[in-house]
Order: structure tokens, then sequence, then C-alpha cells
């Protein structure tokens, strides 16, 4: 059960200040050069006013687009091997939406699932999450399609709602107490405030969805929706779930590095094999793939969604691959 | 006549095997729509906010297996199609342009070159303000700038797949033997990818600009190759996409070359 509380705006000052004081980089969506982005902040004056996303995910504040793994160096007849270590700043990721906030478990099923990577774990330990709820939403939004909701605590260590001078703060978890341990003057008792959020109303259904996928593999439904995808990777490295990644080596006659890099499904070289096969060849079938890992593997495997909702896909996609209506259509008979 | 009209005519008389133009998209966006069957014509629309060049579909293996297509085609899709016809990557044969109001027929490259002669080029408003600005800017200042704009860049390469002009199956970005640019989005990485794509398109970009407008995180990635083709245009005084029979200016050799070096 979650202790509620008052946070006046005013008192954000304390709280920021607090958090850095206690060493703490906070990442917040910022308003650069006309883009929403997640950048190191210090005071709440730096935070953007009014979004609805950043473009990118909160993601990357545990699977960065590039990170190194190992580096080596080759002498006279040796190889000398080194470890990287994970670079795990104390973090706050402040003002991330519900949907994005609870994206972070279906990454820890793909990176806690036989091997534990420690590089995600590092970070992940490292992070703490103050999500803001929701007052606003666009029409790419479906949270609530696929279990989430504007005001769902799901991944919060602190939940804020906007509230009439300030916000109505859930303090979740132990990362959540501490942090708010930090700055108890900024916390003032809850004089019981209601906790209002956006309607996003429930777009199709998704246990029949999930159901409808089981017979649907050979559907000429793929290749309709997918004549127009480009077959770039925008929406999976947008996508606060999608966590495939590609492993490259950087080397020259002295030695190098092996970095883990972002990858993603829609590529025409995803799953090319040596020898040439390539079990994907088409666009529809890469298409197909991105559906069933979301909506059939995730469910059989880990037992929940690769997916939260939070549109960012269909926003950033050049054709308008729009997630949400490809997904209603799938679950139809 | 509009273009649903047209397009129900094309397919019904089995003059194309499909249309590809532009549907109503999320929150009023216009989006690629692929229409095979007479019926679904009634979705199309062809107006001002249709922006995407649909000549990228061309050179697709799922479009070309399609047969002969029609293509809603804004000026910039005409210039996008000469330019493949130039470089031999789509026959005239098998696209028909549709252009102007969607019912101006262009089935040969004669005709889309006398249909382009009537529309003017512009650059749109943004584009020379952020051209003006980096115009008035010192070589350092120009860096930063892009630097700052390229450090965004997350090679989803959303700019490579939606260029018409970017067709290569096997594109330099994903050759790993050898590695030719370093596949991971850091900062070397960013700058050498997009520093290849855009010489690649020096003298071949046809200046529609969807490599800028497909880029997620809004790096006005157009301006480079916009840069270089405008580069090619002053030193080598043609335009990509002006015709059929466009001689690449960069490997082309002519022996009355203002050049020396080269005879």
């Amino acid at each position: 059960m979650a202790d509620n509380f008052f946070l006046p705006q005013a008192s954000l000052d304390t709280l920021f200040a607090a958090l850095t004081g206690d060493g703490r980089r906070i990442l917040a969506p910022t308003d650069r050069d006309g883009r929403t982005e997640l950048n190191p902040v210090t005071s709440p004056g730096d935070v953007a006013k009014d979004y609805l996303q950043t473009i990118l995910s909160a993601k990357e504040a545990a699977f960065p687009k590039v990170e190194r793994l190992m580096s080596f160096s080759t002498g006279a007849g040796s190889v000398d091997l080194k470890d990287a270590e994970p670079s795990a700043v104390p973090t706050v990721l402040f003002g991330i939406r519900p949907c994005e906030a609870s994206g972070f478990k279906a990454l820890d099923a793909v990176f806690n699932w036989d091997t534990r990577d420690r590089f995600f774990n590092a970070r992940m330990e490292a992070l703490a999450v103050i999500g803001i709820g929701c007052t606003r939403k666009d029409d790419a939004c479906f949270c609530t399609s696929v279990g989430g909701g504007p005001g769902s605590t799901s991944g919060s260590d602190i939940l804020l709602t906007p509230v009439e001078g300030g916000f109505l703060a859930e303090v979740l978890t132990e990362k959540g107490k501490a942090m708010a341990a930090l700055a108890p003057e900024a916390f003032k008792a809850d004089p019981g405030l209601e906790k209002k959020v956006v309607e996003v109303p429930v777009a199709f259904d998704q246990p029949g969805l999930t159901k409808r996928l089981k017979d649907r593999f050979e559907d000429g439904i793929w290749v309709e929706q997918s004549l127009r995808c480009v077959g770039c990777g925008a929406c999976a490295f947008v996508c606060p779930t999608c966590v495939c990644f590609d492993i490259v080596e950087e080397a020259d006659a002295k030695g190098g590095h092996r970095l883990r890099t972002w990858d993603s499904c829609g590529g025409h070289m995803f799953t090319l094999h040596a020898s040439g096969h390539n079990p994907r060849e088409t666009q529809a079938q890469r298409w197909r793939q991105r559906v069933y890992h979301k909506f059939s593997y995730y469910p059989e495997r880990y037992d929940m969604l690769g997916c939260v909702g939070c549109g960012k896909c269909t926003r950033a996609c050049p054709v308008d691959m729009n997630l949400q209506e490809h997904l209603a259509e799938a679950a139809q008979a | 006549m509009d273009l649903r009209e047209k397009s129900r005519q094309l397919l019904e008389n089995g003059d194309v095997k499909a249309v590809i133009g532009y549907e109503r998209g999320t929150m009023g966006a216009r989006r690629p729509a692929f229409i095979r069957k007479a019926e679904r014509a009634d979705r199309l629309v062809f107006d001002e906010a249709c922006a995407q060049n649909l000549a990228t579909y061309l050179t697709r293996p799922e479009v070309r297996k399609l047969g002969r297509v029609a293509v809603a085609a804004r000026p910039d899709t005409l210039r996008a199609i000469l330019q493949l016809m130039a470089e031999r990557q789509v026959k005239e044969e098998n696209v028909l342009a549709l252009a102007g109001d969607g019912t101006v027929e262009l089935g040969t490259a004669q005709a889309i070159e006398e249909h382009l002669a009537t529309c003017a080029k512009e650059l749109p408003a943004r584009d020379r303000e952020i051209l003006d600005r980096l115009s008035r800017m010192d070589r350092a200042q120009r860096w930063a700038f892009w630097q700052a704009e390229l450090s965004r860049c997350v090679k989803c390469y959303a700019c490579r797949n939606s260029c018409p002009m970017c067709y290569c199956g096997h594109c330099t970005m994903d050759c790993n033997r050898p590695q030719w640019v370093p596949v991971a989005s850091h900062a070397l990485g960013n700058l050498e990818y997009h520093m290849v794509r855009a010489m690649h398109l020096a003298g071949r970009c046809v200046e529609c600009g969807d490599c800028g407008r497909a880029c997620p995180v809004g790096i006005p990635i157009h301006l480079l190759t916009f840069n270089c083709e405008e580069s090619v245009h002053l030193q080598f005084g043609q335009r990509a996409g002006a015709s059929s029979k466009l001689d690449y200016a960069l490997s082309t050799f002519r022996p009355d070359d203002k050049e020396s070096f080269i005879r």
C-alpha cells in the first residue's frame, strides 16, 4: 500500500536539490531545439513544461544504444582481455510516463532470463523512477488495452499525479521511500487528494488478440499491413520494451572493443544466416515477428506482454505503421 | 474524375496491378497506401498534406513482384522516378505516374520530363531558415551544430530506408566482411554513416527531403544531401531527377571536361 503525500510544485526545488545533493543524476524530459528528449537536469525549471512523452524511451537509462562489454589488446603472441565495468551512475528518472515506467520489466525478462546481465542489472540497481501520471494523451496511446493505465503505479518508485498547486505523490517502494526521506520537508500530509488522470479508452481485446494470433501466422493480413513498411528500426529503437541487441567488435591490429548496440527485427539482415539463408526474407515476415514477439511469445514465455501501449512507435514511424490500429485489426475474426 | 476514380478504372481494366497512393492516417497524417482492389480505391486521398516520396517503393522486391504499378506522384516523386530510370532501376513500362490532381497519366519518361518542366522547385520555409542560419555560421559553429544534431542519431536507418535513391539491397552500412563503417551509433559511427550517405547521394538526390521527414529524432539530415546536390549542380551544371538519361556526374568522363588532369 502506497503512502500518499501532497508534493507542492514549489517543493520540487527541494526534492531536486536533495537528490542531486545525494549524488544522483536526474534524467528528465527537456525541450531543446523543439524536441522532447531525456537529458540530465539539475532543477525543475529545466524540465519540459507541457510534454506528452519523450521521443526515445527511458530504456536507454538501463540499456544504452551503445555499451562496451569488454576490451582486448594484442601484443607479441599474446592477447589481453579486459572486462568493461558498467557505468552505473545513481540516476533518478523523473517525469517519465507510467507506460514507460512499466516497460522495464519487459527488458528485465530478457536480461535476466537465463544469464543475469550484469550491465543491465547494475544500471537498474542504481536507477529510481519518479513517474508522472498522464493528464493528456494522443491518438497513438493505448496503455489501457495492454493492462496499463495513465495512472498506473507499475514500475514507478514514486508516482506523481498533477493536482492543483502540485502533485499527489504515491510513494510506492523502498527506493521511493529512500528518495522521499532525502527531502522529508517536501512531502506534506495528503489532505485526501483525488487522483485524476486522463481517460484512455480500450482499443482492442488483448487476451482475444493473443489467442487469435495462435492461428493467424500464415494469414495474408501481415502482407497487407506491412506493404508500406520501409523496414527501418525507428519503431524498435524508440520502444521502451524492445530489447534485441547486436554484438559487434571494433578492432585494429593492436586491439579493440566488444560493443552491444540496439538492433531491430525490422531490418532485413536481422535473421540473415552466415550461409546466406534468411528465415525472414520478406518485410511481412519481419512485421509479423514484431507483433508476435510482443503479443504471443512474450505472454507464452514470460507471462507478460512485450508492449506497454505508449505509442512511441506509431509517432516515430515515417509511414504511420499505427500499432494500435494494426493490433485491433489482427484481433478481429 | 479524381484519383479514386482513375485508380478504380486502372485496376478494373487491369492496366496496373496496384496503385500506390496516400490515405488518411493517425492524427490527420497522410500515409502511403497500397490499393490492389478497385473497391478499396475510396481510401485514397491526394492533397497538399501528402508529402512522402512514394517512388521509394518502386525498387522494393515485394513491389517489383506486383508487376506494373501506378503511383500518385508529386513533383519530387516524378523526379525520383526519372532518376531511378536514369540509374536503370525502374523500367518505363512498369510504372505509371499519376500526377497533377492524380488524374494526369504520365506513362513515359518523356511525359514526366515535360510535366516537370511546368513544376517549379521550391525549398520549404523551415529548410530555408535553417540553411540561412547555417550559412551565417563559421566553420566551428557549423561543426558544433552538426555534432549536436548527429549525437541524437540512433542509426535506425529511417532516413536511408525512406530515401528513393537508397535502393541498394546490400548497403555499405550493412557490410560486415569487412566492416566499412562502425555499426554502433556512437559519435564516429553516426558521423561516418551520414557522411557516406551524403556523398553517395551527391548528384543523385532529388531533394524531396524524405530522409529528414522520416527521422524520428528530428535531425534535418536532408540538408546534408541537399548541400551535396547543390554542389554537384554548381560544378557540373546538372540536377538529379531532371531526365531519365542523366549520366552520374561523379563517374562520367567527358572529353571536354574543364579539368585538365582528367585528360
